[in-house]
């Protein structure tokens, strides 16, 4: 059986490369900025002309409708499906040859897959630059980015910052991705969740190889006052082994107004949606309550990543 | 007496070629098999469980009138990071040295992660190659996830 190798480094990674949370610090500020920008601007024709794709091989409403929002914006057009069902997949072709095809219609991928690895792959393959939209567990770069944006806006800044994940800890991507970007700028993490879903030690690695602090609870109530963001995040029943287990802290991780009494008075919270029961609805008007203004400067930040990549804004 | 010697003469001698000592005990044949040794037409000899004073046991792998690139046997140390690469010319050794663990290797292991993309697709592996307490860990290229050295599971 033929194996499709990978192509070695060529050294143009800077023309397309495919995104990472990871990536140099000062190319991430840069998008912040740039995402800025275009959330006072944000209907353009910069990207007239312009094809791209948007492969979602998994269902997602938010980040899919977020990123065809951010092309039609700026002027462009958007060709390519919301599931898998849909494509050759469908009918066994390869991701090599999917991805290699489309890379012949448009100028950009935007790529969602249940396969972990698969957009670093499809980028290596491709002609033209791939986003990870999200691959399995594994990634989802542009909510990170999303997340920070949304973090430098509230606070006016990255650096110093104390920051509360809440929730699921040990499966929530978004928790790691975002935690590993924020070692760079010099947080302090506490970290609020039930015993079994923990944040990784291969996360926690990372704050300790900076010297970073983090702090572990299971009450929610002894994080809320000393943070600048609280980011909640969802419990999923399925993640327990034993359900009396999840029936034990369901309820421990739902944000009320009660809870909310003492504050710093900068605090944001934040949440990667969608929410089901872990943010109180009666938070939502709450000065305080970012989660749908968070969302939204997804738009901005995915338009801010596609003029970037495609080298309309350096 | 003297047709004994004879005979450990003949085995233990090449005239030209690689041989590959210090393989520790028990990796003999996995060394063969990274090698792709079984495919070669060249005399082959394989020694295993043979005394060490270093090591206790050891294997050794003798292979006529073939040299290796660096990049290539240093997958060796991928099995047996005390192996030592003796090169022959004439009967003569013109170049000895230890395996250096790579820094990448690349199709030779399998990603432990079953929902990888080389588990998923026809798509070669690639690690980064971190040693950590004298314990080897592969980092995943495409997955990030690591495969340890107790889990190496080889193409």
């Amino acid at each position: 059986m033929p194996i499709y190798r990978t192509l070695k480094p060529t050294g143009n990674e800077e023309k397309k490369p495919g995104i990472h949370p990871r990536f140099l610090k000062r190319r991430t500020m840069r998008i912040l900025e740039l995402a800025g920008e275009f959330e006072k601007t944000p209907n353009s024709s910069i990207l007239e002309g312009q094809v791209i794709a948007s492969l979602f091989f998994e269902p997602s409403t938010r980040t899919r409708l977020s990123f065809e929002t951010a092309v039609q914006r700026m002027g462009g057009r958007v060709i390519g499906f919301a599931d898998a069902n849909i494509s050759s997949t469908s009918k066994g072709e390869s991701l090599m040859d999917s991805i290699k095809t489309v890379a012949l219609y448009s100028d950009l991928i935007v790529m969602r897959h249940p396969v972990e690895g698969s957009a670093r792959f499809a980028s290596e393959v491709s002609d033209v630059p791939v986003i990870n939209a999200g691959d399995g567990a594994n990634q989802h770069p542009t909510q990170c980015l999303l997340d920070m944006y949304s973090i430098l806006k509230t606070q006016g800044k990255l650096d110093d910052l104390h920051v509360a994940f809440v929730g699921d800890l040990k499966y929530g991507r978004t928790v790691h991705s975002l935690t590993i970007a924020l070692t760079n700028f010099n947080c302090t993490f506490h970290l609020v969740s039930p015993e079994e879903l923990k944040l990784p030690s291969s996360v926690k690695q990372h704050i300790k190889d900076k010297n970073l602090k983090y702090y572990q609870y299971t009450d929610l109530m002894e994080a809320i006052p000393k943070v600048d963001i609280l980011y909640m995040t969802r419990i999923q029943k399925e993640r327990f082994s034993d359900p009396v287990d999840y029936e034990k802290v369901k309820n421990a991780y739902i944000l009320t107004r009660q809870m909310l009494g003492n504050t710093k008075p900068n605090l944001r919270i934040l949440h990667p949606m969608p929410r089901v029961n872990e943010i109180e609805e009666q938070i939502d008007t709450d000065p305080r309550a970012y989660y749908f203004q968070q969302a939204l400067n997804g738009v901005y930040v995915r338009q801010a990543l596609l003029a970037y990549l495609l080298g309309l804004k350096s | 007496m003297e047709n004994i010697k004879i005979k450990e003469l003949k085995v233990s001698a090449i005239e030209n070629g690689t041989v590959i000592d210090h393989i520790a005990h028990g990796k003999v044949l996995q060394v063969v098999k990274i090698l792709g040794l079984e495919d070669f037409e060249d005399q082959i000899y394989l020694g295993a469980n043979l005394e060490s004073k270093k090591y206790g046991k050891k294997g050794i792998i003798k292979i006529s009138n073939h040299f290796f690139e660096e990049s290539d046997i240093n997958r060796i140390a991928l099995i047996s990071p005390s192996a030592t690469i003796i090169e022959i010319k004439d009967f003569v050794i013109v170049k000895k040295f230890n395996v250096q663990v790579p820094s990448l290797v690349q199709g030779i292991v399998k990603c432990i992660n079953p929902k990888c993309v080389t588990n998923q697709q026809k798509v070669e592996t690639r690690f980064e190659v971190f040693t950590i307490e004298n314990r080897m860990r592969l980092k995943c290229h495409y997955c990030e996830k690591f495969t340890n050295q107790e889990n190496f599971d080889f193409n």
